[in-house]
């Protein structure tokens, strides 16, 4: 098991952030999240209640798809509250689909920052968890810094969202955040890396090294699409 | 975005609208009233149809993990 724990401070209140979290999508760092949907929602007392339902399948590499395609669709289930009384959203997502492989668990508490009621914080925590025998511990923790990544960019797409609603004008400024070209690279190099490992799969036929691109191929996946549900 | 179901979008954006409006000037206000109700439940009924014909995992989706025990804890020591 990878265990997981970062805390993040967004420059702006609470209630904004609240407002956002539900305008979250798209943004231009969510190109790989397909569908979302709202499946339960109820209000007890001064808590909101909600599951939110994202598919995100384009995240897979062509290579990888083939096997995703024989197991079940992979979607992303965020459970949330936000709760009036304490001024904290909690959410709780969770990979369906594809648990005998991975799970990715996260958990979110977004609430005011102490140190400036303006901003509010964001303690994140999540588990990785592979019991695939024999490579549990290599998913796991190629899982681990790829999660590290994407949840840094879905922090950004959350900051984008505040901005476009808030600040609008510090996001026109902002070239940093608009400039995706680093990202597409990012992109290019993991499809180069994919479409080698998913070569030498071919090449390897029934040995390990195969059913251990088969195990990988769907890690992929599911970190591909899970992770990005960060922040 | 997209829903799950092709034909349950323009359902799921029209409850959005509704709900976006009321989240932020009700609920945050502490006005619990909903009038998104209706538009909710014939959301509801197109994305019920939409997970079946998608084979989706009915139980799992159903299954509350936030705020049980099934919650993962963090590890007292090391990770």
């Amino acid at each position: 098991m990878k265990y997981y724990s970062l805390d993040s401070t967004f420059q702006f209140p609470w209630e904004q952030l609240a407002v956002a979290f539900w305008k979250r999508y798209p943004n231009p760092y969510s190109g790989h999240v397909l569908t979302e949907d709202i499946i339960h929602r109820e209000v007890v007392g001064n808590r909101l209640f909600s599951k939110r339902l994202l598919t995100k399948t384009e995240a897979c590499p062509k290579w990888a798809e083939a096997f995703m395609r024989r197991v079940h669709q992979v979607c992303i289930l965020e459970e949330s509250i936000v709760d009036l009384d304490t001024q904290t959203i909690t959410t709780y997502t969770r990979n369906i689909g594809l648990q005998k492989y991975m799970t990715l668990e996260e958990k979110c508490v977004y609430s005011p920052s102490r140190e400036n009621r303006q901003w509010s914080v964001c303690e994140r925590q999540a588990w990785i968890i592979s019991k695939v025998f024999g490579f549990a511990s290599a998913i796991e923790q190629y899982s681990y810094k790829r999660f590290k990544k994407n949840s840094a960019k879905a922090m950004k797409g959350f900051v984008y969202v505040l901005m476009k609603l808030y600040t609008p004008e510090a996001l026109a400024s902002d070239h940093n955040l608009l400039n995706t070209g680093k990202l597409k690279k990012t992109a290019r190099k993991a499809k180069e890396l994919a479409k080698s490992k998913a070569e030498m799969a071919t090449t390897q036929g029934n040995r390990p090294i195969f059913k251990y691109c088969v195990v990988a191929a769907v890690s992929v996946c599911v970190v591909l699409i899970i992770g990005k549900m960060g922040s | 975005m997209d829903s799950v179901g092709k034909d349950c979008k323009e359902l799921k954006h029209a409850y959005e609208n509704c709900f976006n409006e009321w989240f932020s000037e009700s609920f945050l206000k502490g006005k619990k009233d909903d009038p998104c109700a209706e538009l909710f439940r014939t959301y509801q009924e197109c994305i019920k149809k939409a997970i079946k014909e998608k084979n989706l995992n009915l139980w799992e989706l159903q299954r509350d993990v936030l705020g049980t025990s099934s919650e993962k804890a963090a590890p007292t020591s090391k990770s």
